[in-house]
Parts: C-alpha cells; structure tokens; sequence
C-alpha cells in the first residue's frame, strides 16, 4: 500500500494538466504578470538604491572636501574597453629575477657526489652578480573547452627557452582533466613549483640530483580528481624522455609512465596539508654522465638501462592569523638503476653492467613571524648507494676507478625574505655545502631578487 | 490513446527529475555570500564556506580541501571584481568541474549584480593592491546584498528549476525582511552621518558610503600597503588639529597601528566584525549590521 502511494500522487499529477487546461491558462497570465510586476518592482528598487547611493556620496565628499583624499570617481570605466583588438590578448606576467653569489670554494667543480650531472640547472651558479632567467608568461582561454599557457625563460646567455607550453582541457565532467604539451610533471610537491614561488634560492639537492632541478614533461597528463571531500588526486603521465633521467629512445611510441596520487585537506580553521606518493619508469639509451667520486674523476660514459624512481612528499602549513604562518614540507625519493655503462678510460671503450639504488631526502620550515618577513632552514641529505658494478666484456675484471663506496652529499640552508608586496621579494640565504662531500664545506651567500610585473597569477597549493 | 501517452511521458519526465532534485551543492568564498545562500536557498541548498571572517580575502591559498569542494560543487558564488584572483581560479582550474567554470552557469559573481565604488580611471601597480573593476568589499552595504540576493535567486531557479517557486517564495520572505531590518538600521544609524572616520584598508568605504561616515584618512596609504612609522606620524599631525571620531578596523586586521593611532588623536578604535562570523553577535547577515552598527553607536557616544 505504502509503495503505491507516490505512485497515485504521480498519476495524479500527470492527470492535471489535462483537466485544468482552461484554468491553466488563467494562471499561467496571472503568472506572467506578477513575474513582470515583480521585475520592475526590482528595477525601480535597484535604481532607487543607486541615485541613494550617488547622494550620499555626493555629500559624503563635499563633507569630507578639507581633509579627505579624493576618492576615485564613482563612473564606471572598465579596463577591458580600451579596444576590441587586444580584449582578447592572454594575461601577461613578467618574472625578473638575479642573485649575487660568494661561495668560499671555486662554484666550477661543484658536484653531488656519488651522483651522475643531471643537467645545468644544478649547483650555486657562478660568483658575483648573476642574471637569473626572466620568465615571461602568457595565458589565455581558448575556447569554452580548452585553456592555455606558455612561459619562455630568457636565459642571461641571451637564449630563450621554452619553460613550459601546453594546453588543458576546462570543459571535461567528473573531475576529469587532460594536460599535453611540455609542462612540469606533477610528480612530488616542489616539481610543479615555479621557480619564482620557491622558498629558497635553489631547489633541494635531492631534485636537483634526480632531475637536474626540475621534471619537465613532453607529452601527455591525465589527472582524476575523486568527488569526496578528502582531496583525492591520482594522475598519469607520459612523455617523449627527453628530460633526465631518461632519453629519447630510437623507437616509435613514447618513454616511460609516470603515476602519482595526492590527498589532502584541513585541520580545523588553521591548518591544511596535503601528501602524496609518485612512481615513474622510463628508459635510457646512451644517457651522458656519470657519477663523480670524492676526487672528482669520472670517465667519458654513457647509461643504458631502466631507470625507476619512487617519490614521497608531504606539506603541513599553519596559518593562525593572516599575519603568520608556518610551513613544513618533507619529500623523499629513491632511483633504482640498472643496465650498461660504456667507459672508455683510454680512448678504449669498455662495457660493465650497472645497478645502483640512490636516494634522499629533505625536510624545510619557513615561519612567516611577520606580515612581511619569513624565515627558514632546509636541510638535504643524500646516500649515492653501493653500485654494483660487473664487467661484462672484459676478463679480468678492470678497475675503473669508479666510486663503489657510499657518499653522503649533505647541505644546511638557513634563509630570510622580505616581501615588500605580494610582487616583489629580496632574500639573503646562507648556505653550508657538503654536496661533495669531500670533507671541505662550501660556505655559500647568495641575495636574491624576484619581482613580478603584469598580471596577478594565482599560486597554486 | 495520445493522451496516455502524454500521461506516461509526463510521469516519467517526473520520475527522470527526481534524482536531480538533491540539494544543490554550493561552494560559497566568504561567510556573507555563504549565509545569503543559505537564507535564499534553505534546506535546497549545501553551502560550504571556503574563509572564515577572521581571514584576508586577498591572501587566501587554494587549499586542497577547496579544491575537492570545487570538484563537486554545482555553484560558486564568489565576490568577483578580482578579489577572489589569487586563488578562486586555481580552485575551479584544478576542480575538473565544467560546471564552475568561468561563464558556466554554476560560476556566479556578485559584483556582476552591482555597481561598484572606486572603479580606477588607470592602473598601475604603484597605486598599491587596486581591482580594475572597481572596490570589491561590497557586503558592508546592505543595499548591495539585497540586489546581490535578487541575482543569486535568479541563478538559483536558473540551476534548479523544478524549485523556482520555493526559491521565489524565500526569496519574497528574505527581501521583506531585510527591508524591514534595513529602514531600522538606517534610522538607528543616524546620528552616525557626517561623523569622521579613519579607516584601515579600503575594504570599509560601502559603509562608509551607506551610513554617510565621512573617510578623512586612510591607515594604510595605499591599499594593501601597510603603514610606516613615519606614514602613522604624518598621520597624527595631519588628524590633531580636527581628530577624527572614529578608527575603525576589521576583526581580521593586526589592530597594532589603529591603537597607536587611537591613543594618539583620542579617538576609539572600533572593531567591527566586516564578515558574517568576525564577532559572537555577527552570527547571520542580519546579525552583522545590527552590531555593527551598535558597535560604531557606542562608540560615537
């Protein structure tokens, strides 16, 4: 019986239109009229409530004439009228940026010890003044299904590279989002992190030994974001391995998968955070570089092999007024290796198998103790691992001299920072650099520069 | 034989709507545009509030709790106007929902249902923290929040239309109540007109403009700049010859340099709630001008 109910009142329903027609009509002009009524009612409110307004500005300025500042006229005159033309031109940020480095020992042979060179990014850079990359910017929509963004460093070298470029969908349902183009990967917390929000001068060690600063993508993103409340984020990537760890391969397809997932959320009013865990495989063929041992030697090599990474990361931030905040954050990365190396210590090539297990880690605070000041410390750590090496080719065995016993790469970083606006930042960071860890500290000052001009970007977790 | 078709459409037309009738989920940016949401939209209505009163607008982060909100969210009403720029389009770029983004009908902005003060004749980054649009700090107005309330409930029945009655009807009741509430305020409140006034930041000129307090000087001097000790200085020797009555700050802002200033040119320094929440009385919207405006009463005594 019960069941049956909503039933009959369905039937009910759907039997009125049919009886009531006449009466429908009525109704419906009756509706009609008050929905009119009710509209012009609001218009003349509305314009009522503005000339109001426009009065008691009005005197509220002839009031306030001897001492006030004038305030702005009240007419509207929007920005965006200044010509059809350029309505449409994307936003535009420009990113200055510069330091002045001392260091106490010669910036040329600094290295991560026990780690191969993952690119140029890695290290203090030269001494005295130096030109940071200027990033310019340009976003824009591009259709109601698509947005996009390209940011060029333009190097002091007078190069301009491409930092980033790609398009992403903004009209995919069910938190579905896709990425393609060159982009950061969204692996680890401080990857996607642009280089002018960072906290410190330079990445951790960690990021600059596994991708040589930062993981730059050519390729494709697929991110779901879960409908719960927890934040819940899992995430596939893929690319061409042009970036280090991997290389182009000579073959159709692409180079390695990358998974990630993030969550996230808040403790009460004051505090959020968000952890995540990222894994990516890929593929090296004839890769540059080896590691360096504590005297600073290596042999011309190359890698061939499988290269994996594993990636943990975490971030508590506590804002209890919006004057301070403290920010903790914390990742952890580990790279197993293994294939082939090809050495060739006298001009005479020579191939061993490799299989190494290297990681690290780093955990950073930065304390905002004033509405313009912060303070921080960072501290790195690295284990280069045991390599196993076992020549192939050649019997007897050769030594090749290479490091086969753990190094331990560490640095103390102590940072300050004055933000004058949410646009400009000067920052004083010291730093206490065993990355080579040879027994000899590198005492390292850098001041530091970064304004931001054009459009206000938003900042991303 | 056309007639039960028409029937079984129609039922089934019912039956299809029913899902769709679970509250709306709304991801609202501050606690005014939140609690007008909920007047408006009742029990049909989920409101989640990304900031609390006690927080800076401009400063907030897009936290990844916003972000799940965002996900789900079948509406956002935000301030607009660019005050919510630092970090709303992070939230609805990283949400993945199509339903929130700009232009969608789930993406609502309360500037877009006003007329907003202070609309810059040039921009320039050396003026301090300017919106382009004009002042964004609307709420402090009532007059504002009641054509606000009109284009929420438009957007409302627009994304729930089978409830376009139930909205209209809150609607009428909400909009005849604040009526009533605001022609009380405004004649309580006027002893306050041409009474001077130091404000903060200028996130208090539509109460200014609405209660007819006369602005005579601005503590930072330039929007979103904070005062030096030699600003505050001038300040003082600008202000003693013809103290102002009144300093007023937010419950949000570091009340160091109103204080200073306050004991200075013998005038108190008045702590309003700005936001739905900024004080124990400011429990709804009605809430926050009634002690506001007590607030500032007792203090002109």
């Amino acid at each position: 019986m019960k069941a049956l109910r909503p039933v009959a009142a369905l039937m009910a329903l759907a039997t009125l239109p049919v009886i009531a027609s006449a009466d429908e009509d009525v109704a419906a002009l009756r509706a009609e009229l008050q929905a009119l009524k009710s509209e012009y009612g609001a218009r003349v409110q509305s314009l009522e409530t503005r000339i109001e307004k426009l009065e008691t500005a009005s005197q509220a300025t002839a009031d306030a004439a001897a001492l006030a500042p004038a305030p702005s006229p009240v007419e509207p005159a929007p920005a965006s009228s200044s010509g059809s033309a350029s309505a449409f031109n994307p936003a535009m940020s420009l990113i200055l940026g510069g330091t002045f480095t001392n260091t106490s020992r010669d910036p040329a042979d600094w290295r991560i010890a026990g780690f191969a060179p993952a690119g140029d990014e890695s290290g203090p850079g030269e001494r005295s003044f130096n030109l940071g990359e200027s990033e310019l910017t340009l976003s824009a929509s591009i259709d109601p299904y698509f947005s996009g963004v390209l940011t060029a460093a333009i190097t002091a070298d007078n190069e301009i590279a491409v930092e980033e470029a790609f398009f992403r969908t903004t009209s995919l349902l069910n938190g579905f989002s896709v990425k393609g183009g060159r982009f950061l990967s969204s692996v680890g917390y401080l990857n996607e992190v642009h280089a002018h929000a960072w906290d410190f001068t330079d990445q951790p060690l960690i990021y600059q030994a596994m991708f040589g600063g930062q993981l730059r993508q050519d390729g494709l993103q697929v991110k779901w974001l879960a409908p719960t409340d927890l934040f819940l984020e899992l995430g596939a990537e893929t690319g061409n391995g042009d970036a280090y760890p991997a290389t182009r391969l000579e073959s159709n397809g692409f180079n390695g998968a990358t998974l990630f997932a993030h969550v996230g959320g808040d403790i009460g009013d004051t505090t959020s955070w968000r952890a995540g865990a990222s894994w990516l495989t890929q593929q090296a063929e004839n890769r540059a570089g080896a590691p360096v041992d504590e005297s600073g030697t290596t042999a011309f090599d190359s890698f061939t092999g499988d290269s994996e990474t594993w990636v943990v990361d975490g971030v508590v931030k506590w804002k209890p007024s919006p004057r301070r905040e403290l920010k903790v954050q914390a990742e952890y990365m580990r790279r197993s290796e293994d294939g082939t190396y090809v050495f060739d210590p006298a001009g005479l090539a020579a191939l061993t198998n490799y299989r190494n297990t290297q990681s690290g880690w780093y955990l950073q605070g930065v304390y905002q103790f004033a509405p313009r000041w912060r303070v921080g410390a960072r501290y790195d750590s690295l284990d280069s691992g045991n390599a196993l090496y076992t020549p192939a080719a050649i019997d007897p065995p050769i030594d090749f001299g290479l490091p086969s016993s753990a190094l331990h790469p560490e640095r103390v970083s102590l940072m300050l920072d004055w933000s004058p606006s949410e646009f400009s930042r000067l920052r004083a960071q010291f730093d206490w650099d065993d990355a080579r860890d040879d027994g000899e500290t590198d005492r390292i000052l850098r001041l530091q520069y970064v304004y931001g001009l054009g459009a206000h970007g938003a900042h991303k977790y | 034989m056309k007639k039960s078709l028409n029937i079984i459409l129609v039922s089934l037309a019912a039956l299809i709507s029913l899902p769709a009738s679970a509250a709306l989920k709304v991801l609202a940016t501050t606690p005014d545009w939140g609690a007008l949401t909920q007047e408006l939209g009742g029990e049909r209505v989920d409101v989640y509030v990304a900031t609390t009163a006690m927080q800076d607008v401009h400063r907030v982060e897009a936290r990844p709790s916003l972000v799940a909100r965002a996900r789900s969210a079948d509406l956002v009403v935000s301030t607009g106007a660019e005050l919510e720029v630092g970090w709303l389009p992070v939230l609805i770029q990283e949400s993945g929902n199509a339903r929130i983004q700009r232009g969608a009908s789930g993406n609502f902005e309360a500037a877009s249902a006003l007329r907003l003060l202070e609309v810059p004749s040039s921009l320039d980054r050396s003026m301090g923290d300017i919106h382009p649009q004009g002042n964004p700090h609307v709420q402090l107005d009532p007059h504002n929040i009641a054509l606000v309330a009109r284009a929420l409930t438009a957007r409302l029945s627009a994304l729930d239309p089978a409830q376009a009655a139930f909205y209209a009807a809150r609607a009428k009741d909400f909009d005849a109540r604040w009526s009533t509430a605001l022609t009380a305020w405004e004649q309580k409140a006027a002893p306050l007109k041409g009474v001077r006034v130091v404000i903060m930041h200028r996130d208090q000129v539509y109460l200014c403009h609405w209660l007819g307090l006369v602005e005579v000087a601005s503590i930072e001097p330039k929007p979103g700049v904070p005062p030096t000790a030699a600003y505050l200085g001038s300040l003082v020797g600008k202000l003693t010859p013809e103290p102002p009555k009144l300093i007023l700050l937010n419950a949000y802002n570091d009340p160091k340099a109103a204080n200073w200033l306050a004991e200075r040119v013998h005038a108190p320094a008045v702590v309003l709630p700005f936001s739905v929440g900024g004080s124990p009385a400011a429990k709804d919207l009605f809430g926050l001008f009634d002690d506001t405006i007590n607030k500032l009463l007792a203090a002109n005594k």
